[in-house]
């Protein structure tokens, strides 16, 4: 067996062929995800990739660690249960936008509420693409689709809202192609509970470029704020920031002049600033940047420690006795032989 | 020996049999605590040495408004000095504790049988809501039975004056002063309802004290009321039973204790992932106060999380386990053919209740076989047992947890509202005595250049087990068509043909393991047979005992395991003239009876809510012999 040390990417992909599209934001996901395990000292048999149903859950056939391909949007609570059966492994759930926030959307709210120690890296590609391209519950309005032909008229559900108002202690976003993707990956595994990734993946075939306005190259300096923590929410290059305006409370866009970001009252991010958080994952895109990174990030006991704890503290002193088990109770003795009927 | 024969009428004193048993039905308001009263006065009959066994009848409303019929809790006992096997088909003595408990429960008593009622509780305006015109206690319509009048609630005020009660908060140990008066017709001790009453008021002593002294007064009343002759102290001797130690248990925690002996016995934690629904919710009760048998409990969001998470437990290497009612395993269906295609051990505990939709939450019913055997989309096969009574739950809780190690796949185990909530005494069981069925974790990496094998089988065509966490064997597995040899995806046409003949026959293979379909009670060939499963077989058991004594030609056999049948059964069905299938549902079983052995099995149904009386049976018998 190898070593922790000397595990490389190639040790975390399997033989299998590689089936989504040519082209898939998946593929650069799944190669950050490869890349990323031995960085963190991840060890194959500790690992499980658990997934739903979608593009995206094909992922841990191509993980060579523990995985279950589960059905349809039951991701988090088959997780649940390997954790806590096992809370030794290092649990990962790999889901979509159909499965994490339509069909399943229950079961991430509770998850997240839980905080279960996972790290849940949900694709958003704002379509159902294993089932050709129907709109999803993070479509925009308007979006044309099979099922759809004159636009879809429902507003669409925003993946990190979602994640902040069901409670979770760590939010993240990153893109399918990005460099930094690597980086929310490993801050994602550092925390303790249930880390939740939205990550912008490109599916080629049935939403080509949906989200180009901010990942294209000309627009990346742009409209693309990457968040640090300890460092002002600087953008386009370090001459735009964003501002609390007090008044309205709420975050705006200013101009940094000559790069002085105080001056301008650009804001430090500080990921265990709930509020703050609520109101990045909410910005308006447009007259905003796309906020990305680690946006929140403030830990909280986890749910299988409170298990497991409560478990032991339970069963301190008390033994598994089965014949005691049984026999308790009040009972009786019959001493009697049987008297014929 | 004593016996209850003041309570019989004219024609049952002529009949063959002596009464040796007594069946006493509490009914009142779902306020007025008649499933504590019932559930004590179990305890002191099991104290007694009688054999017994219970119906708790309960409304779905919690608190449904108070003196309306529909409100009506009721609970019934049959005890008696000789076998009982049902909770009786007509009480001989109903406490009635207000009209509409009177109104609800009088058309089920023996002609000549005692009814006490609170006469306390029969003012114009309680009248009216249990939809009297008159009042039964002064007009001639209770004439065929026996009527002690007593104001109960007047008698309970009185008793619990000294310790400065709430009007309200005395009125509500009305119920222990009828148990008091219940203790003393039948010559019971009281010492253990005291230490019951203690125990529960431990925080308020003036409440225990008070209740105390009801249960005390209602015991006195007996002991020097002199009310016409018409109470009477009787006293039922001690059933024969084989010596040793008992209790009683209702199918909730029988279904909970065997489902830890069961883990226990395959050497692995257990996990219970629970959703709340009627009458299910017990066993998820009673396991969460047993961790230190290794036992995790985890109330999930919905029906479906609890049987995902059991899933994704027992891919971690422990058993798996999940409880639902009929509706709630709708929802957990789609996880069933997961748990089937990946080929994990879980088991999956079904509390039948009346249906379709939500029904009838509280009452009984056995109308889930065919959910059970078929209800899943594609050939999935699964095992299904299903207890004939609350003790039997145990054992069949462990059969359950045996198969699903043992072959690597879900069980289903079906009970009823009846068993769940139904009290029996049971012997208890001494462990050594089980057979350990220890599971096993495969750990053994594969050779160099060689490929892990998730799919790989044994002789019984289980697959292996494969703990998360063991070195060199990392695998995936899903809810996708496998290659038979590799475990990869595979959706080829041979390799799913082969893998759906795979998955039955390794179920079908179940019955290898299983005993030889036995007769219950009577010979193997004859007349008819009467074929029971689950909670039928108390009611078809007496009724082909009494009719075999009548020198009737017939035979009881009671199937245990529902999918796959027990070797033996077909051969056994077509060495009779004439079959008939009694069950809680419009003829589920029959069907794969028919199905199975092309047998012209016949159906007796009944979908009241209630289970089979005796003489129901009795009567279809006599029937099908004609």
């Amino acid at each position: 067996m190898n070593d922790v040390s000397t595990l490389t990417a190639k040790d975390f992909a399997t033989d299998q062929e590689v089936r989504w599209c040519p082209g898939c934001g998946d593929y650069a996901v799944l190669k950050a995800v490869q890349r990323v395990m031995p960085e963190i000292g991840a060890r194959p048999e500790k690992t499980v990739f658990v997934s739903g149903i979608g593009c995206s859950s094909r992922f841990p056939y191509y993980m060579n660690t523990y995985g279950f391909h589960t059905i349809h949007g039951r991701a988090p609570a088959v997780a649940t249960g390997v954790k806590l059966a096992n809370p030794e492994l290092d649990v990962w759930i790999i889901t979509g936008d159909g499965d994490a926030l339509s069909i399943g959307g229950n079961h991430t709210m509770h998850i997240l509420r839980r905080n279960l120690d996972c790290q849940i890296l949900l694709f958003n590609n704002e379509i159902y693409g294993l089932t050709k391209g129907q709109y999803s519950p993070t479509s925009r309005v308007g979006t044309r689709s099979p099922s759809t032909p004159y636009g879809s008229v429902d507003r669409p559900a925003s993946p990190c809202a979602f994640a902040l108002g069901s409670g979770a202690r760590f939010v993240a976003r990153g893109i399918d192609v990005s460099k930094q993707l690597a980086e929310v990956l490993k801050a994602a595994r550092a925390h303790r509970g249930a880390a939740f990734v939205e990550i912008f993946q490109n599916c080629i075939v049935y939403n080509d470029d949906v989200f180009a306005p901010f990942t294209a190259r000309e627009f990346a300096a742009e409209k693309q704020l990457w968040l640090q923590a300890g460092q002002p929410m600087l953008f386009a290059g370090g001459t735009k920031g964003l501002t609390l305006d007090r008044e309205a409370l709420a975050l705006a866009v200013v101009d940094v002049v000559d790069g002085d970001w105080e001056a301008a009252g650009v804001i430090v991010h500080n990921p265990a600033n709930r509020s703050v958080a609520h109101m990045l994952v909410e910005m308006p895109f447009g007259a905003f940047p796309m906020a990305l990174g680690v946006i929140y990030d403030d830990p909280r006991p986890t749910f299988e420690a409170a298990v497991l704890e409560q478990n032991r503290e339970a069963s301190a002193g008390k033994a598994a006795d089965l014949q005691a088990l049984v026999a308790r109770g009040q009972s009786w003795e019959v001493t009697k032989e049987p008297r014929p009927v | 020996m004593a016996t209850a024969s003041h309570l019989l009428t004219p024609e049952e004193a002529q009949a063959e049999a002596p009464l040796e048993s007594v069946v006493v039905r509490f009914a009142g308001d779902s306020g007025d605590g008649m499933q504590l009263t019932g559930g004590q006065f179990t305890l002191s009959t099991a104290l007694a040495g009688n054999d017994l066994a219970t119906f708790p009848d309960f409304p779905a409303e919690i608190r449904a408004p108070q003196g309306t019929t529909f409100g009506v809790s009721a609970f019934q006992i049959n005890f008696g000095s000789s076998a009982i096997e049902t909770a009786g088909d007509e009480p001989d003595v109903l406490i009635a504790m207000n009209p509409a408990a009177l109104k609800t429960n009088v058309g089920a008593l023996k002609p000549g049988g005692l009814i006490i009622v609170d006469e306390g509780e029969f003012g114009a305006r309680n009248l009216a809501k249990a939809g009297y015109e008159s009042n039964p206690l002064e007009d001639d319509s209770l004439a065929k039975w026996q009527v002690i009048r007593l104001n109960i609630s007047q008698l309970t005020l009185d008793a619990v004056k000294p310790f400065g009660l709430g009007n309200k908060e005395a009125l509500r140990c009305k119920n222990m002063w009828t148990l008091g008066l219940a203790l003393w017709m039948f010559d019971r001790n009281r010492a253990p309802i005291e230490k019951w009453l203690k125990d529960k008021f431990a925080k308020v002593p003036a409440l225990a004290e008070a209740n105390i002294a009801a249960l005390n007064a209602g015991h006195a009343y007996g002991e020097t009321a002199e009310i016409g002759g018409q109470l009477h102290q009787h006293h039922i001797d001690a059933a024969p039973a084989e010596p040793g130690l008992y209790r009683t248990v209702t199918g909730a925690e029988a279904v909970s204790i065997g489902l830890v002996a069961g883990a226990q016995l395959a050497g692995l934690p257990m996990f219970f992932g629970g959703y709340p629904i009627t009458p299910a919710s017990a066993i998820l009760h009673h396991l969460s106060r047993l961790k230190e048998y290794g036992v995790t409990t985890f109330q999930a969001e919905d029906e479906i999380a609890a049987i995902a998470s059991a899933i994704g437990a027992s891919f971690a290497g422990s058993l798996g386990v999940t409880s639902s009612s009929g509706p709630g395993i709708a929802l957990k269906t789609e996880a069933i053919g997961l748990a089937i295609m990946a080929e994990l051990p879980l088991v999956i505990v079904n509390s039948q209740r009346g249906g379709p939709s939500t029904g009838l939450p509280t009452k009984t019913e056995q109308s889930d076989l065919y959910q059970a055997v078929y209800g899943r989309n594609a050939d999935a096969p699964m095992p299904v047992i299903a207890a004939r009574s609350p003790a039997d739950a145990f054992d069949c809780a462990i059969e359950a947890c045996r198969i699903a190690v043992q072959y690597m796949t879900p069980v289903m185990l079906l009970t009823d509202g009846y068993i769940a909530n139904a009290a029996e005494p049971w012997k208890v069981p001494d462990m050594a005595s089980y057979a350990p069925f220890p599971a096993v974790f495969h750990s053994e990496p594969p050779a160099e250049g060689e490929e892990v094998r998730p799919y790989a089988r044994d002789e019984k065509l289980s697959r292996v087990w494969i703990r998360p966490g063991t070195p060199g064997l990392m695998h995936r597995i899903g809810g996708i068509e496998k290659n038979q040899v590799t475990g990869h995806i595979d959706y080829s046409p041979e390799n799913h043909q082969a893998m759906t003949d795979l998955r039955a026959m390794k179920v079908l293979g179940v019955a290898d393991s299983v005993p030889e379909q036995d007769v219950t009670l009577g010979e193997p060939g004859g007349k008819l047979a009467v074929v029971g499963w689950g909670s039928t077989f108390g009611p078809i058991h007496q009724a082909v005992r009494r009719a075999r004594r009548r020198g009737l030609d017939v035979s009881h056999i009671h199937v245990r395991h529902i999918w796959p049948l027990p070797r033996r059964l077909g051969e056994l069905l077509k060495s009779y003239e004439r079959i008939i299938v009694p069950e809680m549902n419009r003829g589920q079983f029959k069907t794969v009876l028919r199905d199975q052995f092309l047998v012209d099995a016949r159906p007796v149904n009944k979908v009241s809510g209630h289970p089979f009386k005796i003489a129901e049976i009795e009567a279809a018998i006599e029937d099908a012999l004609k």
